[in-house]
Protein backbone atom coordinates (compact mmCIF):
# COMPACT_ATOMS: atom_id res chain seq x y z
CA UNK A 1 0.00 0.00 0.00
CA UNK A 2 1.07 3.56 -0.63
CA UNK A 3 2.65 5.12 2.46
CA UNK A 4 2.72 8.86 3.01
CA UNK A 5 4.93 9.74 5.95
CA UNK A 6 3.93 13.08 7.48
CA UNK A 7 5.49 12.75 10.93
CA UNK A 8 8.61 14.88 10.68
CA UNK A 9 8.16 15.95 14.31
CA UNK A 10 8.55 12.33 15.46
CA UNK A 11 11.56 11.57 13.23
CA UNK A 12 12.76 12.33 9.73
CA UNK A 13 14.07 9.63 7.39
CA UNK A 14 17.82 9.31 7.00
CA UNK A 15 19.30 11.22 4.06
CA UNK A 16 21.00 8.68 1.75
CA UNK A 17 24.29 10.61 2.04
CA UNK A 18 24.06 10.46 5.82
CA UNK A 19 23.49 6.73 5.67
CA UNK A 20 26.50 6.31 3.40
CA UNK A 21 28.74 8.42 5.66
CA UNK A 22 27.64 6.42 8.69
CA UNK A 23 28.07 3.10 6.91
CA UNK A 24 31.63 3.97 5.95
CA UNK A 25 32.35 5.12 9.48
CA UNK A 26 30.94 1.99 11.08
CA UNK A 27 32.91 -0.19 8.69
CA UNK A 28 36.21 1.65 8.79
CA UNK A 29 36.61 3.56 12.04
CA UNK A 30 37.84 1.17 14.69
CA UNK A 31 39.46 3.38 17.27
CA UNK A 32 38.21 5.27 20.31
CA UNK A 33 38.54 9.02 19.73
CA UNK A 34 40.39 9.33 23.05
CA UNK A 35 43.13 6.88 22.05
CA UNK A 36 46.47 8.27 20.99
CA UNK A 37 47.25 5.76 18.25
CA UNK A 38 46.46 6.12 14.56
CA UNK A 39 43.09 4.35 14.87
CA UNK A 40 42.11 6.65 17.71
CA UNK A 41 43.26 9.75 15.86
CA UNK A 42 41.20 8.70 12.87
CA UNK A 43 38.08 8.45 15.03
CA UNK A 44 38.83 11.80 16.64
CA UNK A 45 39.25 13.41 13.22
CA UNK A 46 35.82 12.10 12.21
CA UNK A 47 34.24 13.50 15.38
CA UNK A 48 35.95 16.88 15.08
CA UNK A 49 35.02 17.23 11.42
CA UNK A 50 31.40 16.62 12.39
CA UNK A 51 31.69 19.19 15.18
CA UNK A 52 32.72 21.79 12.60
CA UNK A 53 29.67 20.98 10.49
CA UNK A 54 27.23 21.20 13.40
CA UNK A 55 28.81 24.45 14.57
CA UNK A 56 28.44 25.80 11.04
CA UNK A 57 24.72 25.03 11.00
CA UNK A 58 24.05 27.42 13.90
CA UNK A 59 26.90 29.92 13.49
CA UNK A 60 28.85 28.67 16.50
CA UNK A 61 32.50 27.81 17.02
CA UNK A 62 33.20 24.10 17.00
CA UNK A 63 34.54 24.27 20.57
CA UNK A 64 31.06 25.39 21.66
CA UNK A 65 29.34 22.19 20.44
CA UNK A 66 28.81 19.23 22.79
CA UNK A 67 27.58 15.94 21.39
CA UNK A 68 24.83 14.17 23.34
CA UNK A 69 22.42 11.28 22.79
CA UNK A 70 19.12 13.06 22.13
CA UNK A 71 17.26 16.34 22.15
CA UNK A 72 15.96 15.34 25.56
CA UNK A 73 19.49 14.94 26.90
CA UNK A 74 20.51 18.27 25.38
CA UNK A 75 17.57 19.97 27.13
CA UNK A 76 18.27 18.25 30.45
CA UNK A 77 21.94 19.16 30.16
CA UNK A 78 21.14 22.79 29.38
CA UNK A 79 18.42 23.44 31.94
CA UNK A 80 19.94 21.53 34.84
CA UNK A 81 23.58 22.16 33.97
CA UNK A 82 23.19 25.92 33.48
CA UNK A 83 20.87 26.48 36.47
CA UNK A 84 23.03 24.45 38.83
CA UNK A 85 26.13 26.12 37.43
CA UNK A 86 24.79 29.56 38.37
CA UNK A 87 23.00 28.72 41.59
CA UNK A 88 25.38 30.73 43.69
CA UNK A 89 23.84 33.79 42.00
CA UNK A 90 20.22 32.74 42.38
CA UNK A 91 17.79 29.85 42.20
CA UNK A 92 14.98 30.96 39.92
CA UNK A 93 14.31 29.82 36.33
CA UNK A 94 11.76 31.04 33.78
CA UNK A 95 10.40 28.85 30.98
CA UNK A 96 7.47 29.08 28.60
CA UNK A 97 4.34 27.03 29.25
CA UNK A 98 4.68 25.25 25.89
CA UNK A 99 8.17 23.82 26.31
CA UNK A 100 8.89 20.18 25.56
CA UNK A 101 8.47 17.80 28.49
CA UNK A 102 12.25 17.38 28.68
CA UNK A 103 12.51 21.08 29.61
CA UNK A 104 9.43 21.15 31.84
CA UNK A 105 10.43 18.02 33.73
CA UNK A 106 14.01 19.23 34.11
CA UNK A 107 12.53 22.35 35.71
CA UNK A 108 10.48 20.13 38.02
CA UNK A 109 13.68 18.32 38.99
CA UNK A 110 15.26 21.69 39.82
CA UNK A 111 12.21 22.61 41.91
CA UNK A 112 12.73 19.45 43.94
CA UNK A 113 16.21 20.77 44.65
CA UNK A 114 14.86 24.05 45.97
CA UNK A 115 14.72 26.16 42.81
CA UNK A 116 11.72 28.33 42.04
CA UNK A 117 10.26 28.33 38.56
CA UNK A 118 7.92 30.61 36.63
CA UNK A 119 5.95 29.46 33.60
CA UNK A 120 5.36 32.20 31.06
CA UNK A 121 1.99 31.96 29.26
CA UNK A 122 1.45 32.04 25.49
CA UNK A 123 -1.20 33.68 23.33
CA UNK A 124 -3.78 31.72 21.35
CA UNK A 125 -1.24 31.18 18.57
CA UNK A 126 1.18 29.63 21.03
CA UNK A 127 3.54 32.61 21.06
CA UNK A 128 5.38 33.96 24.07
CA UNK A 129 5.28 37.72 24.64
CA UNK A 130 8.85 38.83 25.50
CA UNK A 131 7.33 41.42 27.87
CA UNK A 132 5.88 38.54 29.91
CA UNK A 133 9.35 37.03 30.18
CA UNK A 134 10.68 40.36 31.41
CA UNK A 135 7.90 40.56 34.02
CA UNK A 136 8.80 37.08 35.26
CA UNK A 137 12.46 37.95 35.89
CA UNK A 138 13.54 38.49 39.48
CA UNK A 139 16.87 39.24 41.11
CA UNK A 140 17.17 35.50 41.66
CA UNK A 141 16.62 34.49 38.02
CA UNK A 142 19.60 32.72 36.50
CA UNK A 143 18.12 31.02 33.44
CA UNK A 144 15.37 31.55 30.87
CA UNK A 145 14.46 28.75 28.46
CA UNK A 146 12.17 29.51 25.51
CA UNK A 147 12.00 27.12 22.59
CA UNK A 148 12.85 28.21 19.07
CA UNK A 149 9.74 26.53 17.65
CA UNK A 150 7.05 24.25 18.99
CA UNK A 151 6.66 20.82 17.42
CA UNK A 152 2.96 20.43 18.22
CA UNK A 153 1.70 23.68 16.71
CA UNK A 154 4.69 24.81 14.63
CA UNK A 155 4.85 28.27 16.19
CA UNK A 156 8.23 30.02 16.02
CA UNK A 157 9.05 32.02 19.15
CA UNK A 158 10.60 35.51 19.37
CA UNK A 159 13.81 34.12 20.87
CA UNK A 160 16.05 37.05 19.84
CA UNK A 161 13.76 39.52 21.65
CA UNK A 162 13.71 37.33 24.74
CA UNK A 163 17.50 37.10 24.68
CA UNK A 164 17.93 40.85 24.34
CA UNK A 165 15.88 41.38 27.50
CA UNK A 166 17.73 38.69 29.40
CA UNK A 167 21.16 39.93 28.35
CA UNK A 168 20.40 43.36 29.80
CA UNK A 169 19.51 41.63 33.06
CA UNK A 170 22.50 39.28 33.06
CA UNK A 171 20.32 36.17 32.77
CA UNK A 172 21.37 33.16 30.66
CA UNK A 173 19.09 32.03 27.83
CA UNK A 174 18.66 28.51 26.51
CA UNK A 175 16.55 27.67 23.48
CA UNK A 176 15.29 24.24 22.56
CA UNK A 177 15.76 24.33 18.80
CA UNK A 178 15.11 20.64 18.22
CA UNK A 179 12.05 21.24 16.04
CA UNK A 180 13.65 24.18 14.24
CA UNK A 181 17.34 23.40 13.67
CA UNK A 182 18.02 22.25 10.15
CA UNK A 183 14.65 23.58 8.98
CA UNK A 184 14.99 27.33 9.48
CA UNK A 185 18.19 29.43 9.44
CA UNK A 186 19.59 29.78 12.95
CA UNK A 187 22.53 31.80 14.17
CA UNK A 188 23.41 31.71 17.84
CA UNK A 189 24.87 35.23 17.68
CA UNK A 190 21.79 36.72 16.03
CA UNK A 191 19.57 34.82 18.48
CA UNK A 192 21.77 35.97 21.34
CA UNK A 193 21.37 32.70 23.21
CA UNK A 194 23.83 31.09 25.58
CA UNK A 195 22.74 27.54 24.83
CA UNK A 196 20.82 25.82 22.04
CA UNK A 197 19.64 22.20 21.68
CA UNK A 198 19.37 20.40 18.35
CA UNK A 199 18.80 16.79 17.30
CA UNK A 200 19.83 14.90 14.16
CA UNK A 201 16.58 13.00 13.73
CA UNK A 202 14.80 16.28 13.01
CA UNK A 203 16.86 17.04 9.90
CA UNK A 204 17.50 13.72 8.15
CA UNK A 205 20.27 12.59 10.48
CA UNK A 206 20.28 9.54 12.74
CA UNK A 207 18.28 9.00 15.93
CA UNK A 208 20.40 8.95 19.07
CA UNK A 209 22.63 11.79 17.94
CA UNK A 210 22.12 15.37 19.09
CA UNK A 211 24.10 18.37 20.27
CA UNK A 212 24.05 21.25 22.70
CA UNK A 213 25.67 24.56 21.87
CA UNK A 214 27.03 26.32 24.95
CA UNK A 215 28.53 29.77 24.48
CA UNK A 216 32.22 29.92 25.28
CA UNK A 217 32.85 31.02 28.85
CA UNK A 218 29.40 29.99 30.17
CA UNK A 219 29.56 27.72 33.18
CA UNK A 220 27.60 24.48 32.81
CA UNK A 221 27.73 21.44 35.07
CA UNK A 222 27.89 18.01 33.44
CA UNK A 223 24.86 15.75 33.46
CA UNK A 224 26.97 12.65 32.85
CA UNK A 225 30.15 12.44 34.86
CA UNK A 226 32.93 10.41 33.40
CA UNK A 227 36.07 10.92 31.42
CA UNK A 228 37.48 13.81 29.49
CA UNK A 229 35.21 13.44 26.48
CA UNK A 230 33.53 16.64 25.28
CA UNK A 231 35.89 18.75 27.33
CA UNK A 232 34.91 16.94 30.50
CA UNK A 233 31.36 18.18 30.19
CA UNK A 234 29.81 14.99 28.87
CA UNK A 235 31.43 11.67 29.74
CA UNK A 236 31.11 8.47 27.74
CA UNK A 237 32.74 7.08 24.63
CA UNK A 238 31.52 9.06 21.65
CA UNK A 239 28.83 7.65 19.37
CA UNK A 240 31.22 8.14 16.47
CA UNK A 241 29.01 6.95 13.61
CA UNK A 242 26.02 8.85 15.03
CA UNK A 243 28.12 12.00 15.32
CA UNK A 244 29.41 11.56 11.78
CA UNK A 245 25.80 11.19 10.62
CA UNK A 246 24.76 14.31 12.53
CA UNK A 247 27.65 16.24 11.00
CA UNK A 248 26.74 15.18 7.48
CA UNK A 249 23.08 15.99 8.10
CA UNK A 250 24.08 19.46 9.33
CA UNK A 251 26.14 20.09 6.22
CA UNK A 252 23.29 18.93 3.95
CA UNK A 253 20.79 21.06 5.87
CA UNK A 254 22.92 24.13 5.28
CA UNK A 255 23.29 23.38 1.58
CA UNK A 256 19.72 22.32 0.90
CA UNK A 257 17.67 24.37 3.37
CA UNK A 258 16.50 26.98 0.91
CA UNK A 259 15.35 24.46 -1.68
CA UNK A 260 13.71 22.22 0.91
CA UNK A 261 11.89 25.14 2.49
CA UNK A 262 10.56 26.47 -0.82
CA UNK A 263 9.03 23.10 -1.67
CA UNK A 264 7.62 22.46 1.80
CA UNK A 265 6.06 25.88 2.34
CA UNK A 266 3.93 25.53 -0.81
CA UNK A 267 2.57 22.18 0.33
CA UNK A 268 2.15 23.32 3.93
CA UNK A 269 0.12 26.34 2.89
CA UNK A 270 -2.04 24.18 0.67
CA UNK A 271 -2.80 21.90 3.60
CA UNK A 272 -3.53 24.82 5.92
CA UNK A 273 -5.90 26.31 3.35
CA UNK A 274 -7.59 23.25 1.90
CA UNK A 275 -7.87 20.72 4.67
CA UNK A 276 -10.33 22.63 6.91
CA UNK A 277 -12.78 23.04 4.02
CA UNK A 278 -12.72 19.34 3.21
CA UNK A 279 -14.44 18.29 6.43
CA UNK A 280 -15.61 21.47 8.18
CA UNK A 281 -15.39 22.24 11.90
CA UNK A 282 -11.61 22.40 11.84
CA UNK A 283 -9.45 24.80 13.85
CA UNK A 284 -5.94 25.60 12.60
CA UNK A 285 -3.61 25.50 15.60
CA UNK A 286 -0.56 27.72 15.89
CA UNK A 287 0.49 30.84 14.05
CA UNK A 288 -0.14 31.37 10.34
CA UNK A 289 2.85 33.64 9.86
CA UNK A 290 5.41 32.57 12.49
CA UNK A 291 5.37 28.93 11.51
CA UNK A 292 7.81 26.12 10.75
CA UNK A 293 7.97 25.50 6.98
CA UNK A 294 7.06 21.82 7.27
CA UNK A 295 4.26 22.12 9.80
CA UNK A 296 0.47 22.07 9.47
CA UNK A 297 -1.59 21.36 12.58
CA UNK A 298 -5.29 21.31 13.33
CA UNK A 299 -7.96 20.35 15.79
CA UNK A 300 -10.79 18.42 14.16
CA UNK A 301 -14.01 18.85 16.10
CA UNK A 302 -16.20 15.96 17.32
CA UNK A 303 -13.51 13.31 16.84
CA UNK A 304 -10.60 12.13 18.92
CA UNK A 305 -6.98 12.30 17.75
CA UNK A 306 -5.86 8.73 18.26
CA UNK A 307 -8.85 7.36 16.38
CA UNK A 308 -7.98 9.69 13.47
CA UNK A 309 -4.31 8.71 13.64
CA UNK A 310 -5.20 5.00 13.44
CA UNK A 311 -7.73 5.60 10.65
CA UNK A 312 -5.19 7.52 8.57
CA UNK A 313 -2.55 4.89 9.28
CA UNK A 314 -4.90 2.27 7.83
CA UNK A 315 -5.01 4.41 4.68
CA UNK A 316 -1.21 4.63 4.58
CA UNK A 317 -0.75 8.09 6.11
CA UNK A 318 1.46 8.54 9.20
CA UNK A 319 0.72 11.57 11.43
CA UNK A 320 0.87 12.66 15.10
CA UNK A 321 -1.72 13.83 17.60
CA UNK A 322 -1.62 15.63 20.93
CA UNK A 323 -4.83 14.04 22.22
CA UNK A 324 -4.93 12.53 25.69
CA UNK A 325 -5.54 9.05 24.35
CA UNK A 326 -2.50 9.25 22.09
CA UNK A 327 -0.17 10.03 24.97
CA UNK A 328 0.86 7.17 27.21
CA UNK A 329 0.08 9.35 30.21
CA UNK A 330 -3.46 10.01 28.89
CA UNK A 331 -3.03 13.74 29.25
CA UNK A 332 -4.17 16.10 26.59
CA UNK A 333 -1.42 18.31 25.14
CA UNK A 334 -0.30 20.98 27.60
CA UNK A 335 0.57 23.12 24.58
CA UNK A 336 -3.00 23.23 23.27
CA UNK A 337 -4.40 23.91 26.74
CA UNK A 338 -1.85 26.70 27.29
CA UNK A 339 -3.12 28.27 24.04
CA UNK A 340 -6.58 28.37 25.55
CA UNK A 341 -8.19 25.53 23.63
CA UNK A 342 -10.83 23.61 25.57
CA UNK A 343 -10.32 19.93 26.31
CA UNK A 344 -12.89 18.64 23.83
CA UNK A 345 -11.34 20.55 20.93
CA UNK A 346 -7.79 19.65 21.97
CA UNK A 347 -8.78 15.97 21.89
CA UNK A 348 -9.14 16.38 18.12
CA UNK A 349 -5.50 17.40 17.66
CA UNK A 350 -3.77 16.29 14.48
CA UNK A 351 -0.28 17.26 13.29
CA UNK A 352 0.84 16.88 9.68
CA UNK A 353 4.57 17.49 9.47
CA UNK A 354 6.02 17.23 5.98
CA UNK A 355 9.41 15.86 5.06
CA UNK A 356 11.83 16.62 2.27
CA UNK A 357 10.40 14.66 -0.65
CA UNK A 358 6.74 15.04 0.31
CA UNK A 359 5.07 15.57 -3.06
CA UNK A 360 1.99 17.37 -4.31
CA UNK A 361 0.61 13.90 -5.05
CA UNK A 362 1.11 12.95 -1.40
CA UNK A 363 -0.91 15.96 -0.31
CA UNK A 364 -3.59 15.14 -2.92
CA UNK A 365 -3.75 11.61 -1.56
CA UNK A 366 -4.09 12.84 2.01
CA UNK A 367 -6.81 15.30 1.05
CA UNK A 368 -8.64 12.42 -0.68
CA UNK A 369 -8.50 9.88 2.15
CA UNK A 370 -8.99 12.39 4.95
CA UNK A 371 -12.69 13.29 4.52
CA UNK A 372 -14.05 9.71 4.48
CA UNK A 373 -11.94 8.83 7.53
CA UNK A 374 -13.32 11.80 9.44
CA UNK A 375 -16.89 11.21 8.25
CA UNK A 376 -16.71 7.61 9.45
CA UNK A 377 -15.57 8.67 12.93
CA UNK A 378 -18.03 11.55 13.12
CA UNK A 379 -20.73 9.09 12.11
CA UNK A 380 -20.13 7.21 15.32
CA UNK A 381 -19.49 10.26 17.51
CA UNK A 382 -22.24 11.09 20.01
CA UNK A 383 -20.88 14.65 20.11
CA UNK A 384 -21.51 15.08 16.40
CA UNK A 385 -24.99 13.57 16.65
CA UNK A 386 -25.72 15.95 19.49
CA UNK A 387 -24.39 18.88 17.46
CA UNK A 388 -26.51 17.98 14.42
CA UNK A 389 -29.57 17.61 16.64
CA UNK A 390 -29.02 21.00 18.27
CA UNK A 391 -28.38 22.64 14.94
CA UNK A 392 -31.50 21.04 13.47
CA UNK A 393 -33.79 22.08 16.29
CA UNK B 1 0.21 -1.79 20.65
CA UNK B 2 -3.34 -2.99 19.90
CA UNK B 3 -4.29 -6.62 19.24
CA UNK B 4 -5.62 -7.64 15.82
CA UNK B 5 -9.04 -8.06 17.38
CA UNK B 6 -9.03 -4.50 18.73
CA UNK B 7 -7.98 -3.18 15.32
CA UNK B 8 -10.70 -5.25 13.62
CA UNK B 9 -13.39 -3.83 15.91
CA UNK B 10 -11.97 -0.34 15.44
CA UNK B 11 -11.90 -0.64 11.64
CA UNK B 12 -15.25 -2.44 11.40
CA UNK B 13 -17.22 -1.59 14.50
CA UNK B 14 -20.40 -3.60 14.97
CA UNK B 15 -23.73 -2.03 15.91
CA UNK B 16 -22.80 1.63 15.49
CA UNK B 17 -25.77 3.95 15.54
CA UNK B 18 -28.71 5.43 17.37
CA UNK B 19 -32.02 3.75 18.25
CA UNK B 20 -34.55 6.59 18.15
CA UNK B 21 -37.16 4.46 19.97
CA UNK B 22 -34.73 2.92 22.47
CA UNK B 23 -36.10 1.36 25.64
CA UNK B 24 -33.00 2.44 27.53
CA UNK B 25 -30.13 4.88 26.98
CA UNK B 26 -26.87 5.01 28.90
CA UNK B 27 -24.16 7.59 28.55
CA UNK B 28 -20.82 7.71 30.34
CA UNK B 29 -17.70 9.82 30.17
CA UNK B 30 -17.29 13.20 28.59
CA UNK B 31 -14.86 14.66 26.09
CA UNK B 32 -12.80 16.24 28.87
CA UNK B 33 -11.90 12.78 30.13
CA UNK B 34 -11.08 11.69 26.62
CA UNK B 35 -13.89 9.26 25.90
CA UNK B 36 -17.66 9.42 25.76
CA UNK B 37 -19.99 6.52 24.99
CA UNK B 38 -23.74 6.30 24.48
CA UNK B 39 -25.51 2.94 24.41
CA UNK B 40 -29.06 2.39 23.16
CA UNK B 41 -31.00 -0.82 23.89
CA UNK B 42 -34.25 -2.40 22.72
CA UNK B 43 -35.64 -4.94 25.16
CA UNK B 44 -38.00 -7.78 24.27
CA UNK B 45 -39.03 -10.51 26.72
CA UNK B 46 -36.24 -9.56 29.11
CA UNK B 47 -33.68 -9.91 26.32
CA UNK B 48 -31.58 -7.31 24.51
CA UNK B 49 -33.27 -7.47 21.11
CA UNK B 50 -31.04 -4.71 19.76
CA UNK B 51 -28.00 -2.76 20.97
CA UNK B 52 -26.47 0.27 19.29
CA UNK B 53 -23.77 2.64 20.38
CA UNK B 54 -21.97 5.87 19.57
CA UNK B 55 -18.49 6.63 20.84
CA UNK B 56 -16.21 9.65 20.89
CA UNK B 57 -12.80 8.34 21.76
CA UNK B 58 -9.65 6.52 20.88
CA UNK B 59 -9.22 3.24 19.04
CA UNK B 60 -9.60 1.23 22.23
CA UNK B 61 -12.78 3.06 23.24
CA UNK B 62 -14.39 2.36 19.86
CA UNK B 63 -13.31 -1.29 19.86
CA UNK B 64 -14.54 -1.77 23.42
CA UNK B 65 -17.95 -0.30 22.59
CA UNK B 66 -18.24 -2.54 19.56
CA UNK B 67 -17.26 -5.62 21.54
CA UNK B 68 -19.65 -4.81 24.39
CA UNK B 69 -22.51 -4.38 21.92
CA UNK B 70 -21.71 -7.71 20.31
CA UNK B 71 -21.42 -9.49 23.63
CA UNK B 72 -24.66 -8.01 24.91
CA UNK B 73 -26.92 -8.54 21.91
CA UNK B 74 -29.39 -11.39 22.49
CA UNK B 75 -28.48 -11.78 26.15
CA UNK B 76 -30.99 -11.52 28.99
CA UNK B 77 -30.75 -8.31 31.01
CA UNK B 78 -29.27 -10.29 33.91
CA UNK B 79 -26.63 -11.82 31.69
CA UNK B 80 -25.80 -8.44 30.19
CA UNK B 81 -25.37 -6.93 33.64
CA UNK B 82 -22.82 -9.67 34.33
CA UNK B 83 -20.57 -8.48 31.47
CA UNK B 84 -17.53 -7.15 33.24
CA UNK B 85 -14.69 -4.93 32.16
CA UNK B 86 -12.26 -7.79 32.43
CA UNK B 87 -14.39 -9.99 30.19
CA UNK B 88 -14.53 -7.29 27.51
CA UNK B 89 -10.78 -6.77 27.59
CA UNK B 90 -10.25 -10.52 27.47
CA UNK B 91 -12.55 -10.93 24.45
CA UNK B 92 -10.53 -8.23 22.69
CA UNK B 93 -7.33 -10.18 23.19
CA UNK B 94 -6.17 -7.77 25.88
CA UNK B 95 -5.77 -3.99 26.01
CA UNK B 96 -2.69 -1.90 26.75
CA UNK B 97 -2.49 -1.15 30.46
CA UNK B 98 -3.15 2.55 30.07
CA UNK B 99 -6.28 1.81 28.00
CA UNK B 100 -7.96 -0.47 30.53
CA UNK B 101 -10.20 2.37 31.67
CA UNK B 102 -11.82 2.32 28.21
CA UNK B 103 -13.14 -1.18 28.89
CA UNK B 104 -14.68 0.12 32.12
CA UNK B 105 -16.55 2.78 30.20
CA UNK B 106 -17.99 0.27 27.72
CA UNK B 107 -19.53 -2.04 30.26
CA UNK B 108 -20.62 0.94 32.37
CA UNK B 109 -22.47 2.52 29.45
CA UNK B 110 -24.32 -0.72 28.73
CA UNK B 111 -25.23 -1.14 32.41
CA UNK B 112 -26.42 2.46 32.53
CA UNK B 113 -28.71 1.78 29.58
CA UNK B 114 -30.17 -1.26 31.33
CA UNK B 115 -30.65 0.74 34.53
CA UNK B 116 -32.33 3.45 32.50
CA UNK B 117 -34.68 0.81 31.07
CA UNK B 118 -35.59 -0.45 34.57
CA UNK B 119 -36.04 3.09 35.85
CA UNK B 120 -38.32 4.00 32.98
CA UNK B 121 -40.38 0.86 33.47
CA UNK B 122 -40.74 1.67 37.16
CA UNK B 123 -41.70 5.23 36.24
CA UNK B 124 -38.67 6.67 38.04
CA UNK B 125 -37.51 8.88 35.20
CA UNK B 126 -39.44 10.74 32.55
CA UNK B 127 -39.33 9.08 29.16
CA UNK B 128 -36.97 11.60 27.66
CA UNK B 129 -35.96 9.23 24.90
CA UNK B 130 -32.44 10.55 24.62
CA UNK B 131 -29.21 11.03 26.42
CA UNK B 132 -30.47 14.20 28.03
CA UNK B 133 -29.11 13.87 31.53
CA UNK B 134 -25.53 12.79 31.40
CA UNK B 135 -24.16 10.39 33.87
CA UNK B 136 -20.87 11.77 35.10
CA UNK B 137 -18.37 9.00 34.93
CA UNK B 138 -15.97 8.77 37.81
CA UNK B 139 -13.10 9.34 35.38
CA UNK B 140 -13.60 13.02 35.98
CA UNK B 141 -15.61 12.98 39.19
CA UNK B 142 -14.61 12.02 42.69
CA UNK B 143 -15.76 8.44 43.32
CA UNK B 144 -16.68 9.37 46.91
CA UNK B 145 -18.55 12.67 46.68
CA UNK B 146 -19.19 12.79 42.92
CA UNK B 147 -18.04 16.39 42.61
CA UNK B 148 -16.20 16.94 39.38
CA UNK B 149 -12.43 17.01 39.48
CA UNK B 150 -10.10 19.48 37.87
CA UNK B 151 -9.57 18.12 34.40
CA UNK B 152 -5.82 18.23 34.71
CA UNK B 153 -5.75 16.96 38.26
CA UNK B 154 -7.27 13.59 38.84
CA UNK B 155 -5.07 13.08 41.88
CA UNK B 156 -6.96 15.16 44.43
CA UNK B 157 -10.57 15.95 45.39
CA UNK B 158 -10.94 19.49 46.66
CA UNK B 159 -14.32 18.72 48.22
CA UNK B 160 -13.25 15.67 50.26
CA UNK B 161 -9.62 16.81 50.59
CA UNK B 162 -8.37 13.35 49.74
CA UNK B 163 -5.64 12.23 47.45
CA UNK B 164 -6.22 9.50 44.90
CA UNK B 165 -4.19 6.69 43.57
CA UNK B 166 -4.72 5.26 40.10
CA UNK B 167 -5.34 1.54 39.88
CA UNK B 168 -2.70 -0.08 37.66
CA UNK B 169 -5.21 -2.75 36.56
CA UNK B 170 -8.32 -0.78 35.66
CA UNK B 171 -7.19 2.85 35.75
CA UNK B 172 -9.92 3.84 38.22
CA UNK B 173 -9.13 6.12 41.13
CA UNK B 174 -9.27 5.15 44.79
CA UNK B 175 -8.32 6.98 47.99
CA UNK B 176 -4.57 6.87 48.42
CA UNK B 177 -3.49 4.31 50.99
CA UNK B 178 -6.52 2.03 50.56
CA UNK B 179 -5.66 -1.62 50.25
CA UNK B 180 -7.88 -2.48 47.27
CA UNK B 181 -9.18 -0.69 44.18
CA UNK B 182 -12.68 0.69 44.67
CA UNK B 183 -13.63 -0.39 41.15
CA UNK B 184 -12.02 -3.70 40.31
CA UNK B 185 -11.04 -4.88 43.79
CA UNK B 186 -7.45 -5.59 42.85
CA UNK B 187 -4.90 -4.87 45.58
CA UNK B 188 -3.33 -1.40 45.58
CA UNK B 189 -0.33 0.16 47.20
CA UNK B 190 2.11 -2.17 45.52
CA UNK B 191 5.68 -1.12 45.10
CA UNK B 192 5.10 -0.56 41.37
Amino acid sequence: MKRVYLDHIAATPLHPEVLEAMRLCLADVTGNPQSLHAEGRRALDAVEAAREEVAGLVGAQSSEIYFVSSGTEANNFAVKGLALGQQARGRHVVVSAVEHSSVLNSVKALERQGFLATLVPVDRFGRVDPADVEKALTKETVLVSVMTANSEVGTVQPVAEVSAICRRRGVLVHTDAVAAAGSIPLDVKALGVDALSLAGDQFYGPKGSAALFVRKGVRILPLIDGGIQEGGRRGGTENVAGIVGLGRAARLARQEMEARTAALVTLRDRLLEELPGRVGHVVVTGSRTERLPYHASFCIEFVEGEAMLLSLDMKGVAVSSGSACTSKALKVSHVLLAMGLDHATAQGSLVFSLIDGTSAEDVDYLLDVFPPAIERLRGMSPLYTQYLKERGS
Amino acid sequence: MYSDKVMDHFANPRNVGVLPDADGVGQVGNPVCGDMMTFYIKVKDDRLADVKFQTFGCGAAIAVSSMVSEMAKGKTLGEAMAITNDLVAEELGGLPKNKMHCSNLGADALHEAIKNFHDKKAGRVPDAGGPADLHEHEGCACPYCDSSLEAEDKTFCRACLIEFEECPSCGGITKKGDAACLHCGKPLGGKD
